[in-house]
């Protein structure tokens, strides 16, 4: 291995991020082209092509109609997140505590992930009828199991040598669970809020769907037996970048949380 | 010994006395009959679709292409987690897509590939492998990541050869890994399909769900429900209980 | 020093304690014990591996209740509660990854009534005293091992602990390293004038730094031999030159030897 001096190897990081970049401009152009050619081969009957999709969402992002259904779904999503992480979090936090408990709830709420939720649908509308309440349940149904699950293994993955200090320092419950449970499972709480902020949504717009006349699930659906197709494609469009965009900020908050560990 | 055998006891316990509990709220009228019906009559509905035979059609369709989307999606999944693993530089520029990949509400993009493939399999069998496929590649990548360095080096000092190697050292030692990855494939395939037959396909169990609650008919809605439940339940239990054998046997804990 | 100290006189006492695990089956895992320890005293415990050293610890410190006879410390009965005045520095790593060395120091004093700047006066002298300046404001995950027991040392010292429980507190350090903590160790027992009790595996670690090394027998586990070192105050890791520390070495581990031999399953 021959000695790299300090010149050689910060130039060899700047050459590696311009890489890194000119191979994700290419990416994304050639998924664009991959777009557009679709977008023109089936004529514009299944998805519209990139240039058309863009010209139509500024159009549509100056109607107050779209500004109208957003804050629908905004609302019910907000909502249901509220709840689902709440909910999630105290759960995780007595399940991963109280070991017994813990065993007993886990494979039935790992059950629960994996069946198809989408069979449970009728059962919600059923019960919740039409409108906010099924879509905040049909959140709060997808976005509730695995922040639980997630503040589980957070809790249960505690050091217990953080316990026996927090009882040698002689910390109350509260003050144990505040200043040294929370703080230990932090990037795993937010790992858990990531993954159950993109269950929720999908949650509310499988509800929005089903159930309602407002939000940008019907948006979508509307624009399909309309034979809409710009107005479904930006719609998908706007789902797609939300979705990443928060995803990656909630990753990003998470490694600035875990930095501090190995 | 003594206390799995007292938690598994605690859980049949809790399940069962849900289950007894909605009976009883379903027989004295607290629960709308027209909304959910008891649990025996859910059974009872379930038994007489099954062995009427007239599911077997619905049956062998949805089994049938969530096998095809999950073989598929571990096929293609595995080849792309080694080739992602051998090719740095892809993997770099694709990892933040992997990432944020199943933040996005895969099934946004079912009108879209039935638009492309038609009414029928493919577009469900896509969705399927759509759904399932990265959490392969994400299992594999993991799997191949985690090979202890210290057994490639023995491998290399035993002049093992690259083929060898892969058969004898990484596979195994990935193995508890790629099962992960498979797993999740199973229950997101499953997940793709159902969900796919239940929004816009003409035939299949999932469907056959939304027909029934269309038509009003919950008692065969309901029967239909806790049938496609129990499969996806015994399914998925299979491979958690293969996965939790899998890891035992490796772990010291 | 006379070794039949009265109850009166002892920092804490053991008495008859004996400690089982319910199972099943039911492990007798220690005792029974009686122990007095002196105020002041640098007391070792070594013993085979499983013999319940670190559960001796959980009991001196009120972590755990005996499940039979009494613990006393200064004078008052431990009742399953740690008491005021006692600091453990366990065998695993305690720091708290999330906060830096300087907010690890200060988190045992969170609690007390102490004035900002009395707490940043203690805080200050402990991470001074244990040598990491330099890295106050680094995170536990940037240091090595030794040094995050270093930093779980000082969140220790800043509460000023009249009695202090070390359980291998270096076991996963290397040796030119425990021989540095060790002297490390000394010096705050000297500067601090606690009593301190180190349960250690390493023979001449406890020949080298105690006043006095108990030696218990396999599980359960009980004192087998008492060994009185009679090093002077201000001794350090160069005592190893003393002809006495080969005489007390020797003597622990022929002891030792055959209590370890059972645990292997051999006969001695």
């Amino acid at each position: 291995m021959s000695d790299l001096s300090i010149e050689d190897s910060s130039s060899k990081v700047v050459r590696a991020r311009r890489t890194r970049a000119f191979d994700a401009a290419l990416l994304t152009l050639l998924m664009l082209a991959v777009w557009q050619a679709i977008g023109v081969w089936t004529k514009g009957v299944a998805i519209s092509p990139p240039s058309q999709t863009v010209a139509y969402l500024f159009d549509l992002l100056r109607t107050p109609m779209f500004w109208d259904h957003g804050a629908a779904t905004m609302y019910a999503f907000l909502l249901a997140f509220l709840l689902s992480s709440l909910m999630g979090l105290l759960l995780g936090l007595i399940f991963g505590l109280h070991r017994f408990t813990g065993e007993v709830a886990e494979p039935i709420l790992a059950g629960f992930y994996t069946i198809p939720k989408v069979t449970l649908y009728p059962v919600v509308l059923l019960l919740f009828g039409l409108g906010m309440s099924a879509k905040v349940a049909f959140g709060v149904m997808h976005g509730l199991v695995p922040m639980t699950l997630f503040t589980l293994g957070a809790v249960r993955g505690l050091s217990p040598v953080l316990i026996r200090t927090a009882k040698v320092l002689r910390l109350s419950p509260a003050r144990t669970m505040l200043w040294v449970l929370l703080p230990a499972c932090l990037p795993d709480v937010i790992n858990g809020l990531r993954i159950s902020f993109s269950l929720t949504m999908l949650g509310v717009l499988i509800g929005e769907m089903f159930s309602s006349q407002r939000g940008l699930g019907f948006l979508l659906v509307n624009g399909m037996a309309q034979h809409n197709v710009p107005l479904s494609t930006a719609v998908v469009l706007i789902i797609v970048v939300v979705s990443i965009a928060t995803n990656t900020l909630m990753l990003r908050l998470g490694r600035l949380t875990s930095h501090r560990t190995n | 010994m003594k206390r799995r055998r007292a938690v598994l006891l605690v859980r049949i316990a809790v399940l069962a006395g849900l289950v007894l509990l909605l009976e009883i709220c379903c027989r004295a009228g607290i629960i709308d009959p027209l909304t959910v019906i008891p649990p025996s009559d859910m059974v009872a509905s379930m038994i007489e679709q099954v062995s009427s035979g007239e599911l077997d059609e619905g049956i062998i369709q949805t089994f049938s292409t969530i096998a095809l989307a999950f073989v598929l999606a571990v096929g293609l999944g595995t080849f792309g987690g080694v080739l992602l693993h051998r090719w740095s530089r892809l993997r770099d520029i694709v990892d933040p897509l992997l990432a944020s990949y199943y933040s996005v509400p895969t099934f946004i993009f079912y009108p879209l590939l039935v638009a492309l493939l038609g009414l029928g399999k493919a577009p469900l069998v896509s969705l399927g492998v759509l759904s399932a496929a990265p959490a392969v590649v994400i299992g594999t990548l993991s799997g191949l990541d985690g090979v202890s360095p210290v057994l490639l080096k023995l491998a290399r000092v035993q002049r093992l050869g690259p083929a060898r190697t892969l058969w004898w050292i990484v596979l195994p030692d990935a193995l508890p890994r790629l099962f992960s990855g498979f797993k999740l494939a199973l229950s997101y395939a499953l997940i793709g399909v159902i969900a796919g037959e239940f929004i816009l396909s003409g035939t299949g169990l999932g469907y056959s769900i939304s027909y029934a609650y269309q038509s009003f008919d919950n008692r065969g809605m309901y029967g239909l429900m806790l049938f496609v439940l129990l499969v996806a339940v015994i399914a998925n239990g299979i491979l958690y209980v293969g996965e939790g054998r899998l890891a035992r046997r490796r772990s010291t804990g | 020093m006379s070794e039949t100290a009265g109850q009166d006189q002892s920092h804490v006492s053991l008495s008859g304690v004996v400690r089982n695990y319910e199972g099943p089956p039911v492990v007798h895992a220690l005792g029974p014990i009686d122990l007095q320890i002196r105020c002041g005293e640098f007391f070792s415990v070594v013993g085979p591996s499983g013999c319940g050293k670190s559960t001796l610890l959980d009991v001196l410190s009120g972590l755990v209740r005996p499940s039979s006879g009494t613990v006393c410390f200064e004078g008052k009965e431990l009742h399953g509660e740690v008491p005021e005045g006692v600091g453990v520095v366990f065998q695993e790593d305690s720091s708290m990854r999330w906060l830096n060395v300087r907010q690890n120091v200060a988190f045992g004093l969170r609690t007390s009534s102490l004035s900002k700047k009395e707490i940043a006066e203690r805080v200050e002298h402990a991470i001074r005293f244990m040598g990491l300046v330099q890295f106050a404001d680094h995170y536990p995950a940037q240091l090595s091992g030794g040094m995050r027991q270093r930093v779980c040392i000082a969140r220790t010292l800043v509460l000023r602990p009249r009695l202090i429980l070390l359980d291998e507190p270096f076991g996963a350090l290397d040796q030119q390293t425990r021989l540095l903590m060790g002297d490390e160790l000394l010096r705050l027992w000297r500067e601090t004038g606690a009593t301190v009790v180190l349960i250690t595996h390493a023979l001449d670690e406890a020949a080298m730094l105690s006043d006095r090394v108990g030696v218990m027998s396999a599980r359960p586990g009980r004192f087998i031999d008492m060994v009185e070192t009679g090093w002077p105050r201000d001794r350090d890791s160069r005592i190893v030159s003393d002809p006495n520390f080969g005489t007390l070495t020797a003597r622990l581990w022929s002891s030792l030897r055959a209590e370890s031999l059972k645990i292997m399953g051999r006969v001695a």
